[in-house]
């Protein structure tokens, strides 16, 4: 960890002393415990705040598209520099690919992940004890508090997504770094989807409706999705205005709908949106079956090239099509064959 | 209510229809969203060849089935309809070369998405429909009509404002 953070400083004091760009986005050490803040770095700053830990959980892929934008062309050009895991440079690709960010602008540190860890599981752990201060070394995290210290196994204690994750290296970067003591991770199949699917469809729905009917419409899932980059989302759109201001389930319903299904074939199951819930929804269920369908259906995974095209932006003359209705029997009166 | 109830009430006129809008018999609403080129063609060819078919519908003219957004076919669902029916030209028949291509994958994956978070697959359903099918058209019209008579009304989505008479 200490190498990967000490390689990042350098690079990151060479490229913007050498003005390779303008700006560099990585993790700083949090205001919390556990948690790491994004930070912002213009040449002669101090690059000394960026670290890399287990905690850097936000996909800073999210700042691009507005740091970036290119439909804007009184915009100075703008290049910049960013940290990525597996999931945020699969985040990048998916924007490079819908032209929000140029390749040729962007400075990449891939960094090969070995996930990050679940801050809220760790603290559930503390029984609200103060934490005096966090080490931690390539298999375990110490937490040292008030008169203990504590251990914990940075594998049990990872995010959902992270347990998951099949792409924890950058496909597309300038610089790799590779963490101390790297090894190959396990992936653990996700099951939940299927399980989810062999609910009967009465129990589907009361649970989408549980889980969605504790949102607030703080809309923090969209704001941390990478994916979610509209000037005017539809959800605050007034002409048309297509649904209501209000917390009502119906609105919830709606909005969750929509916002997921604009995920197809583009989410990366970075988990941000999930992270970012304060009503601790799991939204992942639900993105994460589009992820599946995707995959099965048209033999796409997003983020990993930038020259494939999207699947909802290109076809194939023979996809399955066994949805489609077909008249049951000829029952029409006045019609005769 | 089965479908053959609703054979007979259509046989027997007048009658049942005064009947029918006074009684509970469920009637569903249902848009239909209809590609310009092909199905709209095929809605007006049924006519006027005068096959008949249940007037559940309402029709919405659209350029092309690739025109349709996901968010209108959820969009009519939380207005209060009981079932969508999007319908666009044959693969390789589309005006605009590939819409309808295009259209299908959008549609694969509303269509299960909607399925995985609980709502029946009966409540939106996908048609190819020429110009040159009217019979199609009102047979698949039919069998759309049908299948929600039998689902019943769709409340899930459905916005609920609190009138006089209640809810």
């Amino acid at each position: 960890m200490k190498q990967a953070e000490y390689e990042i400083t350098n690079t990151v004091e060479k490229i913007l002393t050498d003005n390779k760009v303008d700006l560099f986005i990585g993790y700083e050490k949090g205001t919390l415990p556990l948690r790491t803040s994004p930070c912002f770095l213009s040449k002669g700053d101090d690059t000394s705040r960026l670290v890399w830990n287990s905690f850097c959980s936000n996909n800073l892929a999210v700042y691009l598209p507005r740091i970036m934008s290119t439909t804007n062309e009184n915009k100075k050009r703008k290049r910049v520099g960013i940290i990525c895991k597996g999931c945020d440079s699969r985040s990048l690709v998916g924007l490079i690919k819908e032209n929000q960010i140029k390749r040729d602008d962007l400075f990449i540190i891939g960094l090969s992940c070995t996930g990050i860890v679940d801050s809220k599981k760790v603290l559930s752990q503390l029984n609200g004890n103060e934490i005096i201060d966090v080490s931690e070394d390539t298999e375990s995290i110490t937490v040292k508090l008030k008169d203990t210290e504590k251990t914990f196994d940075k594998n049990k204690y990872l995010y959902e997504s992270c347990r998951n994750c099949a792409y924890s290296t950058p496909k597309v970067y300038d610089v790799l770094i590779r963490t101390a003591k790297f090894s190959p991770q396990v992936v653990i199949p996700d099951t939940s989807v299927v399980k989810f699917m062999n609910k009967t469809r009465e129990e589907r729905w009361k649970i989408f409706e549980m889980e969605v009917g504790r949102c607030i419409r703080c809309y923090a899932c969209r704001n941390a999705c990478p994916n979610c980059y509209c000037k005017e989302c539809f959800a605050e759109q007034t002409q048309p205005r297509w649904l209501c201001v209000t917390n009502d389930l119906p609105d919830l319903l709606f909005y969750h709908t929509v916002r997921i299904f604009h995920q197809a074939g583009r989410c990366v199951d970075c988990g941000a949106c999930v992270r970012a819930c304060p009503m601790d929804i799991d939204l992942r269920i639900f993105t994460r079956m589009l992820v599946d369908e995707v995959k099965g259906r048209f033999d796409y995974d997003p983020g990993l090239s930038i020259e494939e095209p999207q699947p909802l932006a290109t076809f194939k003359i023979d996809d399955k099509q066994e949805f489609m209705t077909e008249p049951e029997v000829n029952n029409v009166k006045g019609y005769k064959k | 209510m089965k479908s053959s109830d609703y054979q007979t009430m259509e046989t027997s006129g007048n009658k049942t229809l005064r009947s029918s809008v006074n009684q509970t018999a469920f009637e569903p609403k249902i848009v239909a969203f209809l590609c310009n080129w092909c199905s709209y063609a095929g809605a007006d060819l049924a006519g006027v060849s005068r096959f008949q078919y249940p007037p559940n519908i309402r029709v919405i003219r659209v350029p092309c089935s690739g025109r349709i957004n996901p968010l209108y076919i959820i969009k009519a669902l939380y207005s209060g309809v009981d079932g969508v029916l999007v319908s666009g030209c044959h693969p390789g028949d589309c005006h605009y070369i590939s819409g309808n291509y295009f259209a299908r994958r959008k549609f694969a994956l509303l269509k299960r998405f909607l399925e995985y978070l609980g709502i029946e697959p009966e409540r939106v359903q996908f048609s190819w429909v020429s110009a040159a099918e009217g019979a199609r058209f009102a047979q698949i019209i039919q069998k759309v009509t049908n299948d929600i008579k039998r689902i019943g009304p769709f409340t899930y989505f459905k916005k609920r404002i609190n009138t006089k008479e209640g809810v």
